[in-house]
């Protein structure tokens, strides 16, 4: 039966085929997410999808695809770029803007970069604030988008839990956790007042499992550091810390040739790697079911504070 | 998160684990999502906790980070703290907020939404009622049926979840005594029938004795493993979770596919892009757009992966027709037997979720599958006593009451009862000036016919409403004073008579001079009460003409009749009696 499916879903496009009775989780989480999309493409004015390059990006940006085919995708990918992403991501970014033949913008908070805006100088909260929470907001406002999709599932965090599909936003990009509007059955309140805006979460529902057995599934292109390989990384204890950035190096410190990968993308300062042998995705999956912490541990901006995810996203972070 | 494919792991380590196999059995999985309430003390996050740490389904970290903390004696993991959510609710020690959490097993993959059991708030219980196939309810053994678990079983049967797992929890606390479980499970077997009566749908009860806090009947059978309760040989809750039949949003084999979008990518493709919401399709079959009742047969079933011979619920999908037919985003396309009503007088069970209670003079937004139209309600038949299971009669629905209504829609839409289908028959009501969604209903009953044709009002309930009569004239009932030459005041009535407004000319010279002031106002507010534009004329000087509603006064140039005329329009709408251009694209 599995072998069968493959097959029938990789069917070439001009013969029709059919389908098993029985839908599985994928295809279940599938057609719910392309329905959210479809919505928000129809009832928001300038939507905007926030396109992270990360693996839940990929999985977002292939389900789009599917939801307007054979339209072309009917909003533009806007990046919020710190200037500390890995060289490979923003090398990736383009070329998949350039193969899905999608719009991308890029915004930088380049004062703040010009003003040498970095975790070590600053702490990791302060410059999350700056490069990434600011930038966002700025980037949405300067383009006057009214409905932004993000890549975040519930299963990351625990305020993300509690957040709902279409999460509304004030006219400062904040989140209220305590006042959101009811969201029942795949009914969403798509109404605000001039200068609000939602965030929207197609993939709330899936979890880390979903995405990479989906992203197996599909063959969805996903950046190379999520793959094992030998990289050259600073090595204090436990923790393998990439060599991206000059700063990150304590005096006298030597990188090491690791082969290690990433779990999640984020900027290089404060993205640990781990070691690992995975390869190939189902080795990445392989490597999941044995893995006994959950993929945010190993970024720091989740642990600096007590609560701070929700902190930030009242803030106007996603 | 981790799933639980641990424990498929160690199962499969001994026969030597195969990330192929796994990937093999993953797609077997289907989803089910359930929802969990209860009240603050009766061990829902306990319970919850305890699903995921046996399920292992939470990190090492998550363990650790939570690990001497909390409530529990030393050494042991207070599982509530698993699903602690948010800073406000640990600082109260409540939960505020649903809150959605996976995990997985060999069998399938489950979406728990957690609701909150307080009091006020219903409304999340029903948010979390609203997509599932199965619902938990707690009962504490030590305290018996409360209020709280009667409300959720309520709202799990209004919403149509069909399972209902009874969680009698906290069997440790009474000594794991089968004559207290037994007790419980008759009492509240009698008030899911009174439940069932009410509600029209009977819920199918499993009741299962569990400790949350000892892993009772959580996710292994106590039988077998602590030797508590040996009296109970029936499945743990989560073997009752695995063995329910597969995703089942409805009983309907309909055919009901709501259209979200028109895609027309060049001149050679028209399709129209929408999740199937019930039934299956086929190229080839014929099929009707509502509600304009156009027939055409469906020739492509398209998706980026390639077309499909058939389709069914609840896939995402675009449909190409053998021939243009005028259908866009709100539209119904469904099976030519069996077809939806259509329809602008509706009953529906209201759950309301906003502060400020149900207003009937008051249009809101209704959203029903794709479309948005604008409804009033035109009268609040009854209440539910929720404690006494009885109906009352209420002026109005206040937050997290539920209630029974007749709605009246400005545009005629094609629907089903809620009964037979969970996604068309299935409606949020918005307030279009906070923009809150103030209600959830459900529709029970709908008056109309089948394709869109003559109105047929007849079918409306009550007492006909202000906001009927807005709905009909187009604009509020109110009252426009003028004084000034006769023929100026004979214009704007034939210019408001062309834009459609319904008006009635009082001659208040004539009413003056015969003594019957008072007459004259009770006219005018009988025309206003009617819904329609009362002018109350005296003729004046020849120069000027002065206008007067809802509080604002005006003085025109006489001569100027365009600027008089175009004046007075827009004093309607700043009085409120005129729908401004904002009002009028709702």
């Amino acid at each position: 039966m599995p072998a069968v499916e493959t097959e029938i879903l990789r069917a070439p496009s001009s013969a029709s085929r059919p389908l098993p009775r029985r839908l599985n989780h994928l295809r279940l989480l599938e057609a719910e997410s392309i329905h959210i999309l479809r919505e928000v493409a129809s009832e928001f004015e300038r939507p905007v999808m926030l396109y992270s390059i990360g693996k839940d990006s990929s999985v977002m940006l292939r389900l789009a695809q599917k939801a307007f085919y054979p339209a072309p995708i009917p909003f533009p990918l806007l990046h919020i770029d710190t200037g500390f992403k890995f060289r490979e991501m923003i090398v990736f970014r383009d070329e998949m803007a350039r193969q899905v033949g999608a719009e991308l913008l890029v915004w930088r908070n380049e004062p703040a970069i010009a003003a040498g805006t970095n975790p070590i100088a600053l702490d990791t909260r302060r410059c999350c604030a700056l490069l990434k929470t600011q930038a966002l907001l700025d980037g949405l406002r300067h383009y006057n988008f009214d409905a932004a999709f993000g890549g975040a599932r519930r299963d990351e965090e625990k305020s993300r839990a509690k957040e709902r599909i279409y999460s509304f936003r004030d006219a400062a990009g904040q989140w209220d956790p305590k006042n959101q509007r009811p969201e029942l059955w795949n009914l969403y309140n798509a109404r605000i007042h001039p200068g609000e805006s939602i965030r929207v979460f197609p993939l709330s529902n899936w979890t880390e499992m979903d995405v990479w057995q989906y992203i197996h599934e599909e063959n969805i292109p996903v950046v190379d550091l999520y793959f094992a390989k030998e990289r050259p990384m600073y090595v204090r204890g436990d923790a393998l810390l990439p060599i991206e950035q000059d700063f990150v190096a304590r005096p006298g410190e030597k990188p090491q040739m690791v082969k290690s990968r990433l779990r999640s993308l984020g900027c290089s300062p404060c993205t640990g790697a781990i070691r690992s042998d995975a390869e190939t995705i189902p080795a990445i999956i392989d490597e999941l079911i044995s893995f006994r912490s959950s993929e945010r541990a190993n970024r720091v901006i989740d642990h600096d504070q007590d609560g701070s995810m929700e902190i930030k996203k009242r803030e106007g972070y996603f | 998160m981790l799933e639980v494919t641990l424990q498929i792991a160690t199962e499969m380590e001994d026969k030597g684990f195969e990330i192929g196999e796994f990937l093999a059995a993953e797609r077997e999985k289907d989803l089910l999502r359930f929802s969990t309430a209860g009240s603050v003390d009766d061990g829902k996050s306990t319970l919850i906790g305890r699903l995921l740490y046996d399920t292992q389904s939470v990190y090492d970290d998550q363990v650790r980070s939570i690990e001497g903390k909390g409530t529990t004696a030393p050494g042991q993991i207070d599982f509530a703290l698993l699903t602690d959510g948010l800073r406000a609710e640990r600082e109260q020690g409540i939960t505020i907020d649903v809150a959605y959490r996976y995990f997985s097993t060999a069998k399938r993959k489950f979406i728990i939404a957690d609701t909150p059991g307080h009091e006020q708030y219903t409304r999340n219980m029903a948010t979390g009622a609203s997509t599932a196939d199965a619902a938990i309810v707690l009962i504490d053994a030590s305290k018996g049926v409360q209020i709280q678990s009667r409300r959720h079983a309520y709202i799990a049967s209004l919403l149509r979840v069909r399972h209902v797992l009874v969680a009698v929890n906290k069997m440790d606390l009474i000594a794991y005594e089968e004559s207290v479980f037994r007790a419980i499970e008759a009492e509240f077997r009698a008030i899911l029938a009174q439940i069932a009566q009410d509600t029209g749908t009977a819920v199918e009860a499993h009741f299962v004795p569990v400790s949350a806090l000892k892993g009772d009947n959580v996710v292994h059978r106590a039988a077998k493993t602590s030797g508590a309760m040996p009296w109970y040989d029936g499945p743990a809750l989560l073997e009752l979770l695995e063995a329910l039949p597969a995703i089942n949003r409805t009983q309907n084999t309909s055919f009901r596919f709501p259209v979200q979008r028109v895609l027309r990518p060049d001149h050679t493709f028209r399709g129209f892009a929408g999740q199937i919401a019930s039934g299956a399709i086929r190229v080839g079959e014929t099929v009707t757009a509502f509600p304009s009742g156009r027939k055409a047969k469906v020739e492509r079933i398209v998706t980026f992966d390639g077309d499909l011979e058939e389709a069914f619920a609840p896939l995402s999908i675009t449909l190409v027709l053998d021939r243009e037919i005028d259908i866009s985003r709100g539209d119904l396309i469904a099976d030519r037997e069996d077809a939806p009503a259509v329809a602008r007088n509706i009953k529906a069970s209201l759950v309301w979720m906003d502060q400020r209670p149900l207003d009937s003079n008051r249009r809101y937004l209704l959203k029903h599958t794709s479309h948005t139209v604008p409804a009033s309600i035109s009268s609040v038949e009854h209440r539910v006593d929720l404690g006494a299971l009885r109906h009352e009669p209420a002026p109005t629905l206040r937050m997290n009451d539920i209630g029974a209504v007749s709605l009246h829609l400005l545009q005629p839409i094609a629907l089903d009862l809620y009964r037979d289908n969970r996604s068309t028959g299935a409606l949020i009501l918005i307030d279009p000036e906070t923009n809150a969604t103030v209600a959830a209903g459900m529709v029970t009953a709908a008056q109309g016919q089948t394709v869109a044709g003559d109105e047929d009002e007849s079918g409306a309930w009550g007492r006909v409403t202000a906001g009927e009569r807005e709905a009909r004239w187009g604009h509020r009932g109110g009252a426009l004073e003028l004084t000034g030459p006769a023929e100026l005041i004979d214009a704007v009535e034939r210019s408001l008579f062309a834009v459609g407004a319904v008006t009635s000319l009082v001659d208040a010279d004539e009413l003056d001079r015969a003594g019957k002031q008072q007459f004259r106002d009770a006219l005018a507010d009988a025309l206003v009460q009617s819904g329609l534009i009362a002018l109350i004329a005296r003729t004046g000087e020849d120069g000027a003409l002065t206008a007067s509603a809802g509080g604002f006064d005006i003085t025109l140039d006489a001569q100027n009749q365009m600027h008089a005329v175009t004046a007075i329009h827009q004093l309607l709408r700043r009085a409120g009696i005129f729908i401004s251009s904002e009002g009028a694209d709702l």
